[in-house]
């Protein structure tokens, strides 16, 4: 294979599974003028009564053209309560099919069970993201093919470019109709939106929505429309809501992440952004939410009101959104039931879809109309490149989610994170893997110092008189090894393993196997 | 050689960013081995492996099986556990294995602020290693009622090792030790551990009678003369029984290196035999007591501590009420806290500026030959004035703006 070096230094493959790709040049170099978007099939429809509804998952997948190496895809709203995806590839498993291609917008440690048939060769690599022990195992060479990694946005752009052709999108709603619109705001399994699926429905050459609550026409809301589906499923439960609350998503009672969550909310303040109008995202993770307390404190001692947040509907924005210092909630996912529930009652609470949300390659996107994204990392070095993905032995265990997407349109984005968890670094010379080039990043803001990227010098200016503690990022990463120590280097096998896709399809990294 | 050696003891555990240290004893000849199970292995193993093999070396032990379940643990951790294990299996470590004590930051100052004292369990590294960078005025490494007792010998190893360290955990945060009651069997223990190390006040808790203060003050005394401590060690008396309530006068008196009296109503509420309650009318009387005893020798009240961290109006109104009782400190148990505390015990503006005018108007007096000052229709006396200077000092201290505004 050949390598090329991109804009960042990074040695990168020039085609991965055989289709040709570029290695990254810029956030925003890549050229697209004159190209068109792929296309779906033509399908055609007769006047009459319309019944899309089979009854058994068995039944859908009798009628659907399956083969070899096809490409199915998933939505990740219900977070690690999902169902669907297990119990697809598991019957796809029976029926012998091999080298499918899993094109999900996550996975959570509940798919854990897709291991065996990542093992057998039932899949044969993953294009999204993965987290947890089906990372570890692509970390580990074990599947056939090269993983691809996208951001929301980016996953977006790959589908509507043609880069993943999706053969069969599987869609899980907690309400649909017999026509195939569906929401998952209703019944029993309300998960939130359905928009990480809006793409799949629209691009993919067949569409399944799998639903645990069939409603008389029409379904509304209509989160997916039924003009773009082909088959409607009925199974006893499509996940657990509950279950979408995990980890990442709980408000911390960590002094640490606290500390940094109100160094980060000050920073805004001192910069002048705690305004009339202020649009911010932080995404989940224990000191985002945190940040969402600080600012709506700070928000409402100021008597000034935000315009939107962004991304991952939860509590704290919805508290914010019904005492009045927050005027919507655009999001694409929620966080928790508190948010759900908003969703479907809350008319200033409103679902995008992701290409709305972050899709680069579209007339806009709302993650470029930001004043401030709030986003974590596993690792910075000091041209501030992120790594959100890989631990720095190496190991994938982290989704990307719309890190790249939110980095790339926020006017100020900070970076929160502990300046060591147990004993590692955050700060190092170089990052494992780029998930984000460091232009696009400003500050980082961490509980034993916070660095401004040099080319914001207006940010330094601003927060020069601020008593906050600002240093140089390599002071603070010397100062951080002197309590650590340096770690080892870790050598990581040749074999690439994944790529890091850039939002315009451009290769950012790779990712190398793990050795064992 | 090896007769006195203890065939397996353990130190420390495998808890976030602490250290459990397996110990076991070989025969002669059978030579050292070290295990390096590690969550940060990847990057440290080599490292945790020569510090390890290189203090048994100094040691000149030659025959020992040492493994260690490494969850993240920095340095100063790590040789405290192997110091610990080492010294409860009979080995002879007379210095400490962390090597030069570092002592820049040992700064007693009977006079600082000590609106906030946070409370911080000794023996839980992973809290201790981000304790200086919230801002307390007194961080109080607790050795006595947080800490289980088979857990007191292992304790004693990282609060000495983190007060010595040449890293600064603890930020510009006063460094408090609690020691257990110098009566029990763990007190004198704790003093010759923690004294060398140099704290800058130690929190004698349980203190009932003046006896229990000189007890330590002995024994500190000698200490400081063998260790060629120069600058005297500050005592706060910590008062939690009724007892202690009834002495308060004379444990306040004791010694001269007291700098304030503490209340601690948990154990107190047990004592007198009753419900600890959200307004405290049980203690009020207490509390009272000790700031009298305390304004009456000299020294400062501090309250106890406010143990529902989720509580803020709570936390503000208990604090509020401290103060109007005279106490100029509040015991915390979450970081949390300390930014509430803080708002509390700062002069407020109408303060600052009353206290401006009442100066003004002494220089006014003065500058005129004046004897008696007055502020529109009230007489400023002595005790007004002073009151006033406090006032400036404090909000000096606390950094507060004090320029006098136009007066008028």
């Amino acid at each position: 294979m050949q390598m090329v070096k991109n804009a960042l230094g990074r040695m990168v493959p020039s085609e991965v599974n055989g289709r040709a790709v570029k290695p990254f040049e810029g956030a925003f170099a890549d050229m697209v003028s004159g190209k068109r978007k792929a296309a779906p099939p033509i399908p055609r429809c007769f006047p009459g009564r319309i019944d899309k509804v089979v009854n058994s998952l068995d039944g859908v997948l009798d009628r659907l053209p399956l083969r070899d190496g096809m490409c199915i895809s998933f939505h990740h709203h219900l977070r690690n309560g999902d169902y669907l995806v297990n119990m697809v590839i598991e019957k796809l498993a029976r029926r012998g099919f091999k080298d499918i291609v899993l094109a999900p917008t996550a996975l959570f440690p509940v798919h854990d069970k897709l291991i065996p048939y990542i093992e057998s060769g039932v899949i044969s690599h993953v294009e999204g993201s993965m987290n947890g022990d089906v990372g570890r195992a692509c970390s580990y060479g074990k599947m056939k093919k090269t993983a691809t990694l996208r951001s929301h946005g980016g996953r977006v752009r790959a589908v509507q470019d043609g880069d993943l052709h999706i053969d069969v999108a599987f869609i899980g709603a907690s309400a649909a109709d017999c026509y195939g619109n569906a929401n998952g705001v209703l019944g029993k399994s309300a998960c939130g939106p359905l928009s990480y699926s809006n793409v799949d429905s629209l691009y993919a050459d067949y569409s399944v929505v799998i639903t645990d609550n069939l409603v008389p026409f029409p379904c509304i809301p209509w989160s997916i429309q039924g003009g773009n589906v082909n088959y409607v499923v009925t199974v006893d439960s499509i996940g657990d809501p509950a279950q979408i609350v995990s980890g990442t998503t709980k408000l911390t009672k960590s002094p640490t992440q606290l500390l940094i969550a109100e160094y980060a909310a000050r920073f805004v303040e001192e910069i002048g952004y705690v305004r009339e109008g202020l649009s911010f995202q932080a995404g989940a993770g224990g000191i985002s939410l945190a940040f969402n307390v600080y600012l709506a404190e700070m928000m409402k001692k100021k008597g000034v009101t935000a315009s939107f947040a962004h991304g991952g509907g939860n509590t704290v924005l919805v508290k914010m959104l019904e005492e009045g210092s927050l005027k919507y909630i655009c999001e694409g996912q929620c966080f928790d039931l508190d948010a759900v529930r908003s969703l479907r009652e809350n008319n200033n609470h409103v679902e995008s879809t992701l290409s709305i949300s972050y899709n680069y390659h579209a007339k806009g996107c709302i993650a470029h109309m930001l004043d401030i994204g709030v986003l974590g990392a596993t690792e910075i070095d000091l041209n501030f490149n992120v790594n959100v993905n890989t631990h720095s032995d190496g190991l994938l265990l982290h989704g990307t989610g719309g890190f790249p997407d939110v980095a790339a349109g926020s006017d100020v984005t900070i970076i929160t994170a502990p300046s060591f968890r147990k004993r590692i670094p955050i700060i190092r010379e170089n990052v494992t893997t780029v998930t984000c080039p460091g232009e696009l990043i400003d500050v980082i803001v961490t509980e034993r110092g916070i660095c401004i990227n040099p080319k914001r010098q207006d940010l330094i200016e601003k927060t020069k008189n601020s008593g906050l503690p600002i240093k140089p990022i390599d002071q603070l990463m010397d100062e951080v090894y002197k309590i650590t120590g340096v770690p080892e280097k870790v050598e990581l096998d040749d074999r690439i393993v994944a790529v890091m896709e850039w939002r315009d399809g451009s290769i950012l990294d790779v990712i190398r196997k793990v050795k064992t | 050689m090896n007769s006195n050696i203890l065939d397996h003891v353990t130190a420390g555990k495998a808890d976030k960013s602490d250290v459990l240290i397996n110990c076991r004893k070989k025969e002669a000849g059978q030579g050292v081995t070290i295990a390096i199970k590690s969550s940060v292995k990847a990057f440290f193993a080599k490292h945790i492996e020569s510090l390890v093999s290189s203090k048994i070396k100094e040691l000149s032990i030659n025959d020992i099986q040492i493994e260690v379940e490494d969850n993240g643990a920095l340095d100063f951790v790590i040789l405290a556990r192997l110091e610990a294990a080492l010294v409860k299996m009979g080995y002879p470590v007379h210095k400490s294995l962390q090597g030069e004590p570092c002592h820049d930051y040992f700064n007693p100052d009977f006079s600082r602020l000590r609106r906030s004292r946070l409370y911080i369990p000794g023996n839980n590294p992973d809290l201790i290693i981000n304790a200086g960078l919230f801002g307390s005025d007194s961080l109080i490494l607790d050795l006595e009622d947080s800490v289980a007792p088979e857990q007191k010998f292992d304790t004693r190893f990282v609060v000495r090792n983190i007060l010595t360290c040449k890293n600064n955990f603890l930020g510009s945060s006063e460094r408090i030790v609690r020691i257990n009651p110098p009566g029990c069997e763990y007190g004198p223990a704790d003093l010759e551990m923690i004294v060398p190390a140099r704290p800058d006040t130690l929190l004698i808790p349980k203190c009932e009678t003046a006896e229990d203060v000189v007890k330590v003050e002995k024994i500190v005394e000698e200490l400081e003369r063998r260790h060629q401590i120069t600058k005297p060690i500050l005592f706060m008396p910590l008062i939690e029984t009724a007892k202690g309530v009834i002495n308060a006068y004379s444990i306040a008196c004791a010694s001269k290196r007291s700098v304030a009296l503490c209340f601690g109503a948990e154990d107190f509420t047990r004592d007198i035999g009753c419900e600890r309650t959200r307004d405290g009318k049980e203690t009020l009387s207490a509390r009272c007591s000790i700031v009298y005893a305390a304004k009456a020798a000299g020294i400062e009240a501090i309250d106890t501590v406010f143990s529902d961290i989720e509580d803020s109006e709570g936390l503000k109104k208990s604090t509020l009420e401290a103060q109007s009782l005279g106490f100029c400190g509040k015991g915390l148990i979450h970081p949390g806290q300390i930014k509430i505390v803080h708002e509390v015990f700062a002069p407020t503006n109408e303060q600052i500026q009353y206290a401006n005018k009442v100066m003004q108007a002494i220089e006014d007096a003065k500058a005129r030959g004046l004897g008696v000052i007055a502020l529109g229709s009230k007489m400023i006396d002595a005790p007004v004035v002073e009151r006033a200077k406090k006032t400036l000092e404090l909000a000096k201290k606390m950094g507060i703006e004090t320029a006098k505004k136009e007066v008028k």
